[in-house]
């Protein structure tokens, strides 16, 4: 125990002073807000521009009826001109693009034969609200001529928006849905994050001693097992101090970010305008957001989230250390790197494209049982609600792999440390479990 | 005299490869033992084992005439063949975390260590991390480490490797000093001329098996072949010669011309001793030389190893 945490400190402390890991501590947070300040900016100025687009309408009714804000601009540019005098016009201004309307006898064969013709390949966005403006008019236009009251349509047409709430009773919304959707993947990705980013780091420590040759006076005091124990914690300390001094700066900048661009930083994402630009807003939306937030089952997320942490860390971090007292150089470590790459992204693939479909569907469900993946898949389902007899099970399976694969991994480790110079194939690692 | 540690027919197998067959050894408190034998013996093996880093199949170990345990690692001293240290951490930090994973407290660390620098005049070495050093410095920076925590029992695997001959004239002086403090020490070497040096008790391991142990003196004696050298100035080298051969078996000399006129390597047999020959040589002639050839532990090593 002694041992322990001498040696749990000396890791950390070792992490911690050493100058890639300062480096990297503080410059993530600059790079990435700074990208994220570069993107809003960006944006803001590419939304500011709006797109002309010149229209030439014969029919007479439909260029008054366009909806001309929210960036596209429309500029009536003839009623008569044939369609290469008005592409002439169309191109010497440089707009957007041309819509050409004919005029035909029935809604029905202008609709067939509106063009619309730009330089580049224009955007899905753009085409969209063409299209639906255009659609709308022209079935008015039919109404209007099959003599139907329009306004009678409207008013006996009925909006639902379904009231929601799950069977104990919480409210839940659509936007409930998407927000323990984007937390749940939030949550997955930060432990696909650490698994990666501290596990190498361990294996990177183990293999450092290894060849360095100070191993063979370290392991003359220490128990190989406290060694990889103690090696394990010391870093992963390290990381979580990392992390939280992320997330510190993280909330400075994005409070220092706020005061800069308003309210809210995220004014211009394509997100907020689709669900937002009927009625109410941004702030109501944000507000939406927030109360969709504090609907989410938390302290489930919280216990579950430090428990497959750990669970999913852990087990992890074992792999790792003993790949690291396998190997003699980083090359080497490719052929049991790619391995587990493969299962953490699969992961992550049955988490992404299963649980949007159906968060307790049977795919996703055996996935959460799994030792190695269930630590992602089941943050990322566990904000939708998952029943807890299911994250019992499955946390039980996990933690007893994690003593399994810490034992195992103390086996490899406690062999491979000392075997130098020799390329180590998978049988040859079976082989030291048996000795 | 007390036995610091006893090795009772120790086994280690890897697989189906046989580390170590059944060795047993016995090391005298304050004695320089010798531990022998071509790469891949099983020295490394049984070093392992005194330092609990792998665990023997059969076979106990005995220190201090208890079963060797957890509690004795702080009695160990090792320094490895295979040694290094951290390129990154400053000197001073480095030794200090190896003693304490070695028991000692911080700052008892901190005040040997100093005194450890004292003595060899490394001072300004505290706050140097290995990259900056040459590798005989790193080298005595992993003396250190290995003596610091005053153990009973250090055990050097080629301590020389790597050193000049001053430096390794340094670490000798030190070794043996450590022994005249009390201390018993494991040498391991492929430098025959330092285990007769320092040796008083050697071991000799070759394929997992130990083909010779006990006393260096006493092996030699068992060596010897009963060859004499003998240089003699003669008034008649022909007839001396005749005469000689008649008796003795006698071959080519072995030595270096000093100004004899006859030369030879005489064998007795073991009905003939030595004086016998040297009644003949003093009737005749004038001797110049005359010794008895005693293997060198180089020769006994060779020997036994090609014999085995």
């Amino acid at each position: 125990m002694e041992h322990f945490s001498i040696i749990t400190t000396r890791e950390f402390l070792n992490k911690i002073g050493n100058k890639s890991f300062i480096l990297m501590t503080i410059l993530l947070p600059i790079i990435l807000s700074g990208i994220g300040f570069l993107l809003t900016f960006l944006s803001s100025i590419n939304n500011d521009t709006s797109k002309v687009i010149s229209v030439v309408d014969k029919t007479g009714y439909i260029y008054e009826k366009l909806d001309s804000s929210n960036d596209i601009k429309y500029d009536l540019i003839g009623r008569s001109s044939s369609l290469d005098e008005a592409r002439s016009i169309s191109e010497s201004k440089s707009d957007y693009g041309l819509l050409f309307i004919d005029n035909f006898d029935t809604p029905e064969m202008i609709a067939e034969s509106i063009v619309f013709i730009t330089e580049d390949s224009p955007s899905f966005s753009v085409i969209d609200r063409i299209e639906s403006e255009l659609e709308t008019i022209l079935t008015n236009e039919n109404y209007r001529i099959e003599g139907i009251d329009i306004n009678l349509i409207n008013s006996s047409r009925i909006y639902i928006d379904l009231f929601q709430e799950s069977f104990d009773g919480e409210e839940t919304s659509r936007i409930d849905g998407l927000v323990s959707l984007m937390f749940g993947f939030f949550l997955g990705f930060l432990l696909y994050f650490f698994i990666f980013a501290y596990g190498s780091m361990i294996m990177m420590s183990v293999m450092e001693e290894k060849t360095n040759r100070i191993i063979e006076i370290i392991i003359s005091s220490v128990k190989p097992f406290n060694l990889m124990t103690g090696k394990i914690i010391g870093v992963s300390l390290a990381g979580l101090t990392q992390v939280f001094i992320w997330m510190v700066m993280f909330f400075a900048f994005s409070f220092i970010f706020s005061t800069i661009f308003g309210i809210d930083g995220s004014y211009d994402s394509g997100e907020i305008m689709l669900s937002s630009n009927n009625e109410a807003g941004v702030s109501s939306f944000v507000l939406e957001m927030i109360s969709a937030f504090m609907n989410l089952p938390l302290t489930n997320i919280f216990i579950a989230f430090i428990l497959y942490f750990i669970g999913g860390y852990l087990l992890y971090a074992a792999i790792f250390a003993s790949i690291g007292a396998a190997i003699d150089n980083q090359a080497d470590a490719q052929q049991f790197m790619i391995p587990i790459t493969l299962v953490v992204i699969i992961a992550l693939y049955v988490g992404i494209l299963t649980i949007p479909e159906d968060p307790n569907g049977i795919v996703a469900q055996i996935f959460s049982y799994i030792p190695f993946t269930s630590p992602i898949v089941m943050l990322m389902r566990i904000p939708n609600g998952v029943p807890l007899y299911e994250q019992i099970i499955s946390l039980t399976i996990l933690f007893s792999s994690v003593v399994f694969m810490i034992w195992i991994g103390a086996k490899i480790y406690r062999i491979g440390i000392l075997m130098y110079g020799k390329k180590v194939t998978y049988g040859e690692i079976i082989k030291w479990l048996k000795y | 005299m007390n036995n610091l540690l006893s090795i009772d027919s120790v086994s280690k197998h890897y697989g189906d490869f046989t580390a170590l067959n059944k060795v047993s050894l016995n090391i005298k408190e304050g004695s320089i033992f010798g531990l022998l034998g071509p790469n891949g013996a099983g020295k490394t093996t049984l070093i392992r084992i005194i330092n609990q880093i792998t665990q023997p199949d059969e076979g106990k170990v005995l220190f201090n005439n208890e079963p060797l345990n957890i509690k004795h690692i702080k009695d160990i001293g090792y320094l490895p063949e295979e040694r290094g240290l951290y390129p990154k951490m400053t000197i001073g930090d480095q030794v200090v975390y190896l003693a304490q994973l070695k028991g000692l407290d911080r700052d008892t660390a901190k005040s040997e260590l100093r005194k450890w620098f004292d003595k060899f005049e490394i001072d300004d070495w505290w706050n140097k991390k290995v990259t900056e050093l040459s590798k005989g410095m790193a080298q005595k920076v992993q003396f250190i480490v290995t003596v610091l925590h005053k153990p009973k029992l250090l055990i050097f695997d080629e301590p020389f490797s790597g050193f000049d001959p001053i430096n390794a004239n340094l670490i000798k002086d030190e070794i043996l000093d450590l022994r005249e403090k009390g201390a018993t020490i494991i040498f391991s070497t492929h430098r025959m001329e330092s285990v007769e040096e320092l040796c008083e008790d050697i071991a000799l391991i070759n394929k997992s098996n130990k083909i010779l142990d006990g006393n260096l003196y006493d092996i030699k004696t068992k060596f010897k072949s009963n060859i004499y050298e003998v240089g003699v100035n003669a008034s008649n080298p022909d007839s001396l010669n005749k005469e000689l051969e008649s008796i003795f078996e006698t071959a080519k000399p072995s030595f270096k011309t000093i100004g004899e006129n006859l030369k030879l390597n005489v064998k007795l047999n073991h009905k003939q001793n030595s004086d016998q020959l040297l009644k003949i040589l003093n009737q005749n002639a004038k001797v110049i030389h005359f010794k008895e050839v005693i293997p060198s532990a180089n020769e006994i090593f060779i020997n036994s190893v090609e014999n085995n």
